[in-house]
């Protein structure tokens, strides 16, 4: 160090070579800031994994054939894959009309009270599942809102939640907000100069809406709406807080596991299951860029 | 349509969505400090219920906190260099790794669980201690670490200063706590918050690897949803906002903070 500072000019030059180094050692600078995040993903998840995707080949105990081909061959499974499918889907839908018209809205005007409204609509981001089947049972359960109401009204006492309508009000519940940030920053982004000349050229609001606003922010709502769909499909805590007899693949690989030890068949379906929210997630992230679907 | 109609209409939707997301909420917050919800408000309100609570989970609030606090300094440790070996690779490495590194939160909680079960489950003193969730909270979160920092360092102009600080004669060691860790400190604030209400809020992945011993704060929720009654839930629901609701406050304050920069 000391004989380099007696060289300014020689020191500055070896150093900018030592910055802008030869490939080979800026790599290895790489390889080893990334070796102790990729040892625990190596140890602790892919070799699990893996593992878990060779048990599910494994025979299944009341079939007796491999796990995977047992999904594919039994109602029982079939039926129950299907039914996870369906609600996660409908559900991605509902809530990106609804919450797609409120996070317009929110991204467009400036009133009095904005800020909370955002808040209340944000925040149950990062509430977990079996927090939000219980927000479900406070609603539509024995004691719910909706008893109370209906009590009042008619003398009879209405209940939703230990059904799949309740697993689709709690599912709704947590996926509005994740479609609320969305929608909010890609409406942020929208040329709105599109809508001036859509206007100038005398196109109504309803047209503009169609026309220009929905296409211009419709990677954001595919994208979300994929979010959406992966976080139903894995949505563990809220099914399981809701009643553990709805016959969904979360539920089932849980019983699977503790209640027959069937570990084949609950490999096959956690990598069934993995496999769809992953393809759902990827491309989520293919259309908007880098969103972590922040998860339940 | 009159623009004025066109607002109240959109206004008042908005407004029926956030009845929907708010109301639960306010039934729970109510459920745990009234005398007795099934008769009402008129009961009274009380404390006994939250009291309760904490006599009987304040263990499981424990070790959350400490389940989180581990969780960070693990996901800073490993997550921070992580993010800046991300930065120096080649562009399609460095994305492979990042896609490998966000499985465990693309894949559902249950099965990197069973994974997890499957593979250590065997390790008797591994699997009843508190470290066996740690590493389900450690593979879940640290995406959100690395993801966080690098999005800083990217539009910090890292290689600039890193240049001049290394023609000023400074070693990697040097260069790397006096320069890359200050300029992306809002990046490790912002990953933080998210490590640590995440970790907070972890079920899926816990409920399958906690014990008897080693319950965390949502696996009490869930136990207590499910034996106890409404008011308990309640009460215990109401300690869980008390503790997330100032974190996920600090998270968008820390988004506003570093979002200028952008």
């Amino acid at each position: 160090m000391t004989a380099i500072s007696k060289q300014p000019l020689g020191a500055a030059y070896s150093a900018t070579q030592a910055i802008s180094q030869t490939p080979k050692r800026k790599n290895l600078i790489a390889v080893f800031a990334l070796a102790p995040a990729l040892a625990v993903f190596f140890a602790f998840w892919l070799l699990p994994f893996s593992r878990l995707i060779l048990m599910g080949a494994e025979a299944d105990r009341s079939s007796g054939i491999s796990a995977y081909l047992t999904i594919l061959t039994h109602r029982q499974y079939l039926i129950s894959l299907v039914t996870t499918v369906t609600i996660s889907i409908t559900v991605s839908l509902a809530a990106v009309g609804i919450a797609g018209i409120a996070g317009f809205f929110l991204a467009r005007h400036r009133f009095i009270g904005k800020s909370t409204l955002v808040a209340i609509l944000t925040f149950p981001l990062a509430f977990p599942g079996v927090v939000v089947g219980f927000l479900v049972i406070m609603l539509g359960g024995r004691q719910g809102a909706l008893a109370q109401l209906s009590l009042w009204l008619f003398d009879e006492r209405w209940m939703f939640a230990y059904s799949l309508a309740g697993l689709f009000i709690g599912y709704l519940y947590f996926s509005i907000p994740r479609v609320i940030t969305t929608v909010m920053a890609a409406c942020e982004n929208l040329d709105r100069s599109l809508e001036e000349a859509a206007r100038s050229l005398g196109a109504n609001s309803w047209q503009v809406t169609k026309d220009v606003i929905v296409p211009g922010i419709a990677p954001a709502l595919l994208s979300t709406g994929a979010i959406c769909f992966a976080t139903s499909m894995g949505a563990f805590g809220t099914a399981f807080t809701l009643g553990t007899r709805l016959s969904i693949l979360p539920l089932n690989i849980y019983g699977e596991f503790t209640n027959y030890a069937n570990f084949a068949m609950a490999a096959a379906l956690s990598v069934v299951l993995g496999l769809i929210t992953w393809v759902a997630l990827s491309l989520a992230r293919k259309l908007a860029g880098g969103n972590v679907g922040a998860p339940v | 349509m009159n623009p004025r109609i066109r607002f109240a209409l959109q206004l008042s939707f908005t407004l029926l969505v956030c009845l929907f997301m708010i109301i639960p909420i306010a039934m729970s917050v109510m459920a745990g400090l009234t005398e007795n919800y099934f008769v009402g408000l008129k009961s009274g309100l009380t404390l006994r219920w939250v009291i309760e609570v904490w006599q009987l989970y304040s263990d499981t609030i424990w070790l959350s906190i400490k389940l989180a606090l581990a969780c960070l300094v693990i996901t800073i440790l490993i997550g921070v260099p992580a993010a800046y070996g991300l930065l120096r690779s080649r562009r399609r490495w460095a994305n492979a790794i990042e896609e490998l590194l966000l499985l465990p939160v693309a894949v559902p909680g249950l099965a990197t669980a069973l994974a997890l079960l499957l593979a250590y489950g065997s390790y008797r003193e591994f699997r009843g201690s508190w470290l066996f969730i740690l590493v389900g909270h450690v593979l879940f979160t640290l995406p959100f670490m690395v993801r966080a920092v690098l999005s800083v360092m990217q539009t910090a102009r890292l290689p600039l200063l890193e240049e001049a600080a290394a023609s000023l004669g400074a070693n990697f060691r040097q260069r790397f706590f006096t320069v890359v860790v200050p300029n992306c400190l809002s990046g490790i604030l912002a990953g933080a918050l998210m490590v640590v209400t995440l970790s907070i809020g972890e079920f899926n992945i816990t409920w399958m690897l906690h014990t008897p011993l080693t319950k965390t704060l949502p696996v009490g929720l869930a136990d207590s949803y499910a034996s106890m009654r409404l008011e308990v839930g309640s009460a215990y629901t109401l300690i869980f906002l008390v503790m997330i609701v100032p974190l996920l406050v600090a998270i968008q304050w820390a988004g506003r903070l570093s979002s200028p920069r952008r």
